[in-house]
This record gives structure tokens, C-alpha cells and sequence, in this order.
């Protein structure tokens, strides 16, 4: 057993966390967060060119080697320090569904476009119906000529109004068992038959609906094999599970540093407000959930990066974290008190990124019920 | 980064798990309802006790952490903790959680050769069984306002006062005590850190019966009790500091979490196997969701306790302080909720005590009361949360 990063690890963060902290200062955040296109593609040059994008890729598809904890600590990082970015929609979401699913020319060819920062990708994966089931897939793709059809609207599709290609979760067979007959397509973005308007949502995070509306695609754009893609989903679900806790955990110790910062020197009755027991209280409380949460996020990481076979502790650090997030962020707000509640002061970016980051890839209720599944009920 | 355990903690594993399994079976029926209520409790338990504490002994499991020189196997704090889930998962006694877990690393830390060559080896061979005399009955929290004094006369102290909440005084054959030794300061300053035999003539236990009806804390009253000066550990008034030095044991709390896990399993087959209007139980979604999150938690305990023992391992002892105190609280907290989802299951049955019609044996109704115990027994949940505050974040005092 051996608990700590290596080296390079060490410094990948810190050389992530003071890139983070000159480049993407909180007003700037609130500034991009607002804009059209809610991403900086200066920044975002930068990020590619420090080589962050080719960060979960084995060698041969133009990356860096692909050790799991590394993208573990990047996102924690881009946690701690927000940064609204197309990260995460490509190279975690699109990136590790086309590792995990795509054949050996798919995966050259686009995790190399991705790994330079050619192309921005996202995965479009949940639809009105709001499921995170096999059985909310209702995007048809039905076959015509050589090639498909897809019909339908996908939902909650982060950047999906910047993408150049999208993942497309489809519907290719009607079966009994959800689960199977599901196919996953790789569609330019801007073909006709697609219309993209953004959701407005809490996290300002360029989450959009997309219309299909009769898209022909090539059979040659499945990725990896038809009717086989569930088990692709759920296979690189739980590394971009693990991904996005990581970030929800950076989050979350940026939220309790910033809070104890406060009640140290926001005074009160003559003297700090950390003084009195019940704000101590609360920050203890905070602190062991960032604690725990970074414990749980490291152990189970490490053991999907194994190819350790671990879904019900997948679920378990999802559950854990997305409730650990949101109480440290309402905490953090409580504590500041008023100031806390207004667009200016920077708790409340963590606070609707915290509630936000619990609905991508699987709610409390959702990895709940995986869990009771899990563990025999 | 590593988790994985090594192959020869795999094998060790392997042999607790082993020695467990086959020795439970010995256990008599009041260890179903687990913690240290079924080892002071009742005669028979801790008859087992002590037979199972002469086993450990014998296989060297009690003094693995210390060092060779001392009968020990010099094992990592990692190899500990495997022993601690193991033994919390079958819930098994033998362990003074007081001699092995608290006098003996003291000894290790501040004791002289001398003292060390008389008190380890019968703690080792699971010969002699501890009590912990702090507590005062105006003296809780705030420990170190104690007010049991000890005067020297000649070669011994002599010692008048009272102690309360001592678990098993009165069946443990010594005491590890703080008294105050300089009358004129009121504050850790003027402590001592004595052992004593507990047949020394003076003392009188006096049972306190907890809600249950279960006697395992007491009274202990000292009327010029004599305890040699060589029974002194560390220097005079310097008790406190004693005290402070046997961190370097593992503290991870793992043994709650693995009897979590016991305990969660018991219960999804208790609701897979019981039908309550027609349908079993395991498809009642307030159920599931219930058993679901406690089943979660209890991962997230057991990650938290191998991080404890890797920062104990590597010597982070300051910070490991507070996070041992965060493993307590969360620890506990997490016991409570669990017997109190396990109660909400057994509906009307929760409340029913050992009997024909007890499921369970009445774990969830004894536990159901001596779960409070948990989170103020060894540092109330609150004053754990101080400590968090105060040495994790730094917040003023």
C-alpha cells in the first residue's frame, strides 16, 4: 500500500493550480460563464498547449500515457479553481467513450484530434425524459440506404453549442431488455437536421438542448460496434464518474479554505466568528466531508484505473460526494452569511456548481439504487 | 498510488479471518448484539473474552505493533488495521481495548526498562485486563480539571477521590489512572500518570446501570489507596504529556466499519427473507435507499480509516490527530444511524429483547440504547469536532 501521488503527480498539480490561479481569476469565470459561447478559447489554447488534452490517452492515439491519476488530479484541480472549460465534455465524456468503444482507426484518428486540441467533442446522452437508464434512449437512428436516420432531441448536452462532433446515444433496435440495441454515433455537430439551442441552467455551464430532425449518418460513424454501446456507456461512465468527483472534491476544498478564511476574519461580537462553537462546528463538519470525500474519490480512482471491477463503489463515492458537495457549499454560504447569498461573492459560483455537478452522470437517488442493487437487494 | 495490500498481507488476512471464523463459534449468544457491552455485560462474555484474549496472545496478534525487543512482530500500522476489520467484522473480543490499545503503547513511549520488563508481557499473553480511570464526576470533557489527588509518603502515593464511567472496573485487574499530584495547579500541569492493582486495599466499585440494565461502567472510589512510587509512568506532573504519546497506534476507527458492513449485510437478508403486506421488504424503496446509503458511508469510513493508518504509517502524527478524531465522530455518528435504520426495519420488533421473539438476538434493542454511548465515551462527538476545528483548520481557541 502506498497512499501517496508520485512525483510527477505532485508536479502536475501544482504547475495545474498556479496555471489555474493566474489564468482564471473568479471575475473572469463570471465574465466567460455569461458569454455565448461560456468557454475562453484563449484559455483554452493554453490548457491544449500544457498538453492537459491528450492527459488520458495511451501514447498510440497521441496522448501521454493515460495513468488514470493524472486526470484525477487535473480535475481536481480545475475544480478547486473553476475553470468553464470543454474539458470535460471532450476529452472525459467523448474521449473515454470513444477509448473504451471505438475501433483502432476511430480511436487514431479522434483521440488524436482530441489530444492536439483539434476538436472539440461532446456525449449526448440523456433526453426529456430526464432518465439515466437504458430505457430514456428514445433517439431512433433507423437504417436507410447505407447508413442511418436519427430522429429525436437529446438534452443536457454540455457545449454541445461549441462541438465539432457529438457522440449520439441512439436507439437502433427495439428490444425487450433496454439495454440492448443501443449504438452510439459519431455526428458532425453542425449537420443539417440539427438544431442546438443552449438550456439555460443553475451552472451556466453551456448545457443545451439538440434537435435531431432526420440526420442522415454513414454506417461508417458507429462507433465501435452497433447495438453494443450500453455496456461502452457504463464501462466509461465510471471513469468520467471518477473524473467528476474529483472535480466536485477540488470544488469542495476550495469552498471549506475559503469559508475558514473567512470566519478567521470576518468579526463579530469583537471577535472572529471562527471563535464561536457552532461556526467551528459547522467548518469540522465541512472538513470531514471534504476529507472523506477525497478519500473515497482516491481509493475507488485507483481501482477503476485497475481495471478493478468496483461499480457499487463507484456509486458509492457519487452519492457520497454529490450530498458532501452540496452541504459544504450551503454550509459555506450559512457562514458567510449575507454576502454569501450575492452574485459577487465567489461561495456562490461552488454552491450552483456543487448542485449542477450531482445531476451529471447519476443524482444521489440514482447511484443510490445502483448501490441497492448492488449489495444483493 | 497503490491500495492493494501486499501478498503477505493477503495472507494475514487470510489467518485472522481464519482464527475468527472458527473461534466465533464459541462465542456465546450475547456477542450477536456486539460492542463492549457483550464482553462486560454478562459473566459468560467475558469468560470468552478472556479466553479469546489468551488465544491472541498466544498467536502473538495482541503485541504485533510493538517492537521485537518487547515480544512484538514490529507490524505496520496497515498490518494492524487489517487485523482491526477482521476482528470488527466478526466481532470479536480478546482485545483490552485499554491495556492493548492505550497502557501498553504508553509504556512503549514513557515507561523505563524497568516498569516496560514488568507490565508488557502479561498484557501480551492477554493475562491482564485493564480499566481506565480519568473521568471524574466533575471532571468529563474537561479532563484535565480533575481533582483525585495522590500524595507521596515514603515509597508510595496515596490516593483519595473518585472516578466514574469506568468501563469493566469491575472486572479489570488494574487501572491506568491520572491524579493530581500539585494541589496548587488547577490545569493539566499538576497531573501523574500512575498504575494501580485494583485489589489495593481502599477501593470500592460501585456499578452504574446503564438504561439496558446493563452493567458495564462504574464507579470507582479510592480511600487512601497505596500504589508504589515505581508505579509511576513519566515524571511526576507530567501525566498529561504522558498521555499524549500513544498516538503512534492505529486509531483509524476501521473496527466500527467493518461491523457496519456485518451488520448491513444481516440486514439485506433479513429484508430479502421477510414479507411485510405480502411483499418483502427489499422492495420497499424507502428501504432500499436507506440500507443504500449506510452501505455507502461505510465504504467511505473504510477508505478513511487506511488513509488515518498510511499518514500513521509515514509519521504524520499531528494531522493524523485530527483526522483521527474526524474517523471517531463520523464513525460513530455513522453506528447510530445504522441501528436506528435497522430498528426502523424491524417495525414493531426493534423493541423486543432477547427472546423467542427477538430478531436478531435484540441487537437493535440494545443497541438502540447504548448506541448513545458511542459518541461520548473516549471524547464526545463534540469536543472530536472542536479538535477538528482546531488542529485541522486552525481556528482560534
Amino acid at each position: 500500500m502506498n497512499l501517496d501521488f508520485n512525483e510527477d503527480q505532485e508536479i502536475l498539480r501544482s504547475s495545474a493550480k498556479n496555471f489555474l490561479e493566474k489564468e482564471c481569476p473568479k471575475d473572469l469565470v463570471r465574465e466567460i460563464e455569461e458569454s455565448k459561447e461560456g468557454y475562453s478559447p484563449e484559455i483554452w489554447n493554453k490548457m491544449i498547449e500544457l498538453g492537459w488534452t491528450g492527459i488520458a490517452f495511451p501514447e498510440d492515439y497521441g496522448g501521454y500515457g493515460g495513468d488514470f491519476m493524472n486526470l484525477i488530479v487535473l480535475m481536481e484541480e480545475m475544480g478547486r479553481n473553476i475553470i468553464p472549460s470543454p474539458f470535460f465534455s471532450t476529452v472525459v465524456l467523448s474521449g473515454l467513450t470513444i477509448l473504451e468503444g471505438g475501433t483502432e482507426e476511430q480511436k487514431k484518428e479522434y483521440l488524436e484530434k482530441i489530444a492536439v486540441g483539434e476538436i472539440i467533442m461532446s456525449l449526448a446522452l440523456y433526453e426529456p425524459n430526464g432518465s439515466y437508464n437504458a430505457s430514456g434512449i428514445t433517439v431512433s437512428a433507423t437504417p436507410k440506404d447505407d447508413g442511418y436516420v436519427i430522429n429525436g432531441t437529446k438534452m443536457f448536452v454540455n457545449d454541445a453549442n461549441i462541438a465539432d462532433y457529438l457522440l449520439v446515444v441512439a436507439r437502433t433496435e427495439d428490444s425487450d431488455n433496454p439495454e440492448e440495441g443501443v449504438t452510439i454515433f459519431l455526428v458532425e455537430a453542425k449537420a443539417s437536421g440539427i438544431t442546438c439551442n443552449k438550456v439555460p441552467t443553475m451552472g451556466l455551464d453551456n448545457s443545451c438542448e439538440v434537435i435531431f430532425d432526420n440526420v442522415s449518418i454513414p454506417k461508417a460513424n458507429i462507433l465501435g460496434e452497433a447495438g453494443k454501446a450500453w455496456e461502452v456507456i457504463q464501462k466509461s461512465s465510471e471513469k468520467a464518474i471518477m473524473a467528476k468527483c474529483a472535480e466536485m472534491v477540488g470544488g469542495a476544498q476550495a469552498s471549506l479554505d475559503m469559508t475558514n478564511a473567512y470566519a478567521k476574519e470576518r468579526v463579530q461580537y469583537k471577535q472572529p466568528i471562527g471563535k464561536f462553537q457552532v461556526i467551528q462546528h459547522y467548518l469540522a463538519d465541512m472538513m470531514i466531508k471534504v476529507g472523506t470525500s477525497r478519500n473515497i474519490l482516491y481509493e475507488v480512482s485507483w481501482m477503476v484505473g485497475q481495471n478493478i471491477p468496483c461499480a457499487m463503489k463507484v456509486s458509492a463515492a457519487k452519492s457520497w460526494i454529490n450530498e458532501a458537495y452540496k452541504f459544504i457549499t450551503e454550509r459555506g454560504v450559512q457562514i458567510h452569511g449575507g454576502i454569501g447569498t450575492t452574485r459577487e461573492c465567489d461561495i456562490g459560483l461552488y454552491y450552483r456548481r456543487a448542485k449542477t455537478a450531482e445531476l451529471i452522470l447519476g443524482d444521489t437517488g440514482h447511484h443510490l439504487e445502483n448501490i441497492a442493487q448492488e449489495i444483493g437487494l | 498510488m497503490d491500495f492493494s495490500f501486499t501478498p503477505e498481507q493477503e495472507k494475514l488476512k487470510k489467518e485472522f479471518e481464519e482464527f475468527f471464523i472458527t473461534e466465533m463459534k464459541k462465542a456465546p449468544p450475547t456477542y450477536e448484539t456486539g460492542g463492549l457491552e457483550a464482553m462486560f455485560g454478562s459473566d459468560v462474555g467475558w469468560e470468552f473474552h478472556l479466553y479469546m484474549a489468551r488465544e491472541l496472545g498466544k498467536k502473538g496478534w495482541l503485541a504485533m505493533a510493538w517492537p521485537e525487543k518487547y515480544g512484538g512482530k514490529d507490524a505496520s500500522v496497515i498490518d494492524q488495521v487489517i487485523f482491526s476489520e477482521v476482528r470488527g467484522y466478526y466481532g470479536g473480543p480478546g482485545v483490552d481495548i485499554f491495556g492493548i490499545g492505550i497502557v501498553a503503547p504508553t509504556l512503549l513511549v514513557a515507561a523505563s526498562e524497568k516498569q516496560r520488563e514488568k507490565f508488557l508481557p502479561p498484557i501480551a499473553k492477554g493475562e491482564l485486563m485493564y480499566c481506565q480511570g480519568w473521568s471524574e464526576p466533575n471532571a468529563g470533557s474537561d479532563l484535565a480539571s480533575l481533582s483525585t489527588t495522590a500524595v507521596k509518603d515514603e515509597d508510595d502515593y496515596i490516593i483519595n477521590g473518585q472516578k466514574i464511567w469506568t468501563s469493566g472496573a469491575h472486572r479489570a485487574d488494574w487501572m491506568f489512572i491520572l491524579v493530581r499530584t500539585n494541589l496548587e495547579e488547577k490545569r493539566s500541569k499538576g497531573l501523574t500518570y500512575l498504575l494501580l492493582d485494583m485489589k489495593a486495599p481502599g477501593i470500592t466499585v460501585r456499578p452504574i446501570e446503564a438504561m439496558d440494565g446493563l452493567h458495564m461502567f462504574n464507579e470507582v472510589f479510592f480511600d487512601d489507596v497505596r500504589v508504589p512510587i515505581a508505579n509511576r509512568i513519566g515524571e511526576e506532573n507530567k501525566g498529561w504529556e504522558v498521555t499524549r504519546q500513544s498516538m503512534n497506534f492505529e486509531r483509524s476507527s476501521i473496527g466500527i466499519f467493518s461491523e457496519n458492513q456485518k451488520t448491513i449485510e444481516d440486514l439485506v437478508r433479513f429484508v430479502k427473507e421477510t414479507k411485510r403486506d405480502g411483499k418483502p421488504l427489499a422492495e420497499n424503496q424507502v428501504i432500499r435507499n436507506k440500507l443504500a446509503e449506510l452501505a455507502a458511508e461505510t465504504e467511505v469510513g473504510r477508505a478513511m480509516a487506511y488513509n488515518i493508518a498510511w499518514m500513521q504509517e509515514k509519521g504524520g502524527l499531528f494531522l493524523a490527530a485530527s483526522a483521527a478524531s474526524a474517523a471517531k465522530v463520523f464513525g460513530t455518528e455513522l453506528a447510530q444511524r445504522l441501528v436506528y435504520v435497522g430498528a426502523d426495519i424491524l417495525g414493531q420488533y426493534s423493541q423486543v429483547k432477547e427472546s423467542k421473539w427477538a430478531p436478531f438476538h435484540g441487537k437493535f434493542e440494545t443497541n438502540y440504547q447504548n448506541c448513545m454511548g458511542l459518541n461520548i465515551a473516549g471524547g464526545t462527538s463534540e469536543i472530536q469536532r472542536n479538535l477538528v476545528a482546531w488542529i485541522g483548520l486552525g481556528l482560534p481557541r
